[in-house]
């Protein structure tokens, strides 16, 4: 149980989504970065759909009011309790009374706090994941007061637990995004395609949980037709008829009616859910579906 | 037709118009990938169904025979008895602002109006753009207008509204650029009940007129 002192940014509760109401206009919402939140469920042994708080761009300052164990990931961002500054992917003890913060530094936009036992809150259509767009859940503010479900493992055994995540996620300023052409890729000129795979796109400053809407050359179409609307998914990256690519995220419409050039893989959505605006520099490789299969699958396994 | 979008969901694009018959085939086939494991849910829109799957479950190849073979069986299976709902709406004045001056626009009286929208059976050929709005069709011809020029800031919910060839119907308060005909008593969304939602893709609508007074619950 933990109480929010002070808050800036935007933070909510976040588990792996809200699924099976896509048909019904509901996005599947849920962590924005799927890896860092995983980890930070895994690290306290966690129930793998456990709520965890998802931060962004801001600072998120909270007293315990249990003695418990908590673990912080994402990119971005350091821990403080007082004279101690701790890295994210790692466990740490906290005391009933103490008080810690979750600090924003250079780069990423996304941190998960995880507690030992997991958040308790109301599951609204079976997932605590909030979307704010649609009423479902709020956003978290100073003075609320978290739940958590009694842990299942010894607190002591949960503490000073440390994620290698260098050796599972490239988190990059520059990084380079596997995805998978979509059904309207013949839609654009051969020119529009080399033009989306070989230069770089930056990160809009108005990008939300919806969307991620990227700048830089813009990508021609061939078909200028209008798309009958049809389902989207995170990572599906739309062209509107400005050129500029859109990424859909995890709280997007499920529908849309620009055509789709690519879309992320899974094992790259945490890369550009991390990537910073106006800073990072982010490039397409192609990639097939079986190999992005494979590398979810490494990720899975080697991860968690 | 079937194509990746992404690593875990194959969109299938069974036709490429906005069209009734095609809708059906949508919504029936939608109801036949329930049943294949590794489908964790499925997006039928006007034309094509985006079918979400667990790529930890299946491989590329796996899900796609499965759902060709549901595909080959499509024309023999007996569609899904759609359900029938009766929506009572009330038209015009507070309730409807946009019905006399579409009237105008349409060279009808506002009474042909609400006759030519309250007659028709539609289908709710998908739902999206906020959750639990329905997208209906098809209008009656005589009543096909552009969206408005400007869209409103909010529209309340429970507005019964048409643009183009189609027909909607505002879950929540929210921006909209649909023509506001009337109102419905009736709650779309309910985050909070069992079943959330009171329509589903492939439902039959049809909108019954009521007297005025009546509906301001």
């Amino acid at each position: 149980m933990i109480e929010i002192l002070d808050l800036t940014g935007i933070a909510t509760l976040q588990d792996s989504g809200r699924h099976g109401w896509n048909k019904f206009g509901v996005p599947t919402s849920g962590a924005m970065d799927w890896f860092a939140y995983q980890a930070a469920n895994s690290l306290l042994n966690n129930r793998p759909n456990s709520a965890t708080v998802e931060l962004g761009l801001g600072e998120f300052t909270f007293r315990s009011l249990r003695n418990t164990v908590l673990s912080v990931t994402g990119a971005g961002y350091e821990v403080e309790n007082y004279i101690w500054t701790f890295p994210l992917w790692t466990t740490f003890y906290v005391r009933a009374g103490w008080t810690v913060r979750v600090k924003k530094i250079n780069g990423g936009n996304w941190a998960y706090i995880a507690i030992a036992g997991g958040f308790d809150s109301p599951v609204i259509m079976n997932s605590r994941s909030a979307y704010l767009r649609g009423g479902i859940g709020s956003a978290l503010k100073a003075g609320d007061v978290l739940h958590s479900f009694t842990p299942t493992t010894d607190l002591l055994k949960l503490a000073a637990r440390d994620f290698p995540v260098d050796k599972f996620m490239p988190y990059s300023q520059n990084p380079t995004l596997e995805v998978i052409p979509a059904p309207q890729a013949d839609w654009f000129t051969p020119e529009g395609i080399r033009t989306f795979y070989e230069s770089e796109y930056t990160l809009s400053p108005s990008f939300d949980r919806m969307g991620y809407r990227l700048q830089g050359s813009p990508i021609k179409k061939a078909i200028t037709k209008e798309l009958i609307s049809e389902g989207v998914t995170v990572g599906s990256i739309q062209i509107p008829a400005d050129g500029q690519p859109i990424v859909m995220m995890a709280d997007a419409p499920t529908a849309g009616g620009y055509p789709k050039i690519a879309n992320v893989a899974r094992a790259s959505l945490p890369l550009l859910a991390q990537c910073e605006a106006g800073v990072s520099r982010i490039r397409f490789r192609e990639t097939t579906v079986e190999e992005a299969h494979e590398k979810h699958k490494l990720l899975c396994r080697a991860g968690f | 037709m079937l194509k990746p979008l992404g690593d875990s969901a194959i969109l299938i694009q069974l036709g490429d118009a906005i069209d009734p018959a095609l809708n059906q085939r949508v919504h029936a086939l939608s109801a036949l990938l329930q049943s294949i494991p590794a489908v964790i849910e499925t997006i039928p829109a006007y034309c094509t169904i985006l079918v979400h799957y667990d790529p930890l479950g299946t491989t590329y190849n796996q899900i796609k025979n499965l759902i060709e073979e549901k595909i080959s069986h499509l024309d023999e299976s007996t569609h899904r008895p759609s359900r029938r709902l009766e929506i009572p709406v009330l038209y015009g004045n507070a309730s409807g602002p946009d019905l006399e001056p579409a009237a105008t626009t349409l060279a009808l009286s506002p009474s042909e109006l609400i006759r030519l929208h309250s007659e028709r059976e539609y289908t709710v050929y998908m739902m999206g753009f906020t959750p639990g709005f329905p997208y209906m069709g098809i209008l009656d011809e005589r009543l096909t207008l552009p969206r408005l020029s400007t869209p409103r800031t909010r529209v309340p919910a429970g507005s019964v509204a048409i643009a183009g060839s189609q027909t909607g119907i505002y879950p929540v308060d929210s921006p909209g650029g649909w023509h506001i005909l009337g109102h419905t008593p009736l709650k779309l969304f309910d985050p909070l009940s069992e079943s959330p939602f009171l329509f589903a893709p492939g439902d039959t609508v049809k909108f019954t007129p009521l007297p005025e007074g009546e509906g301001q619950g």
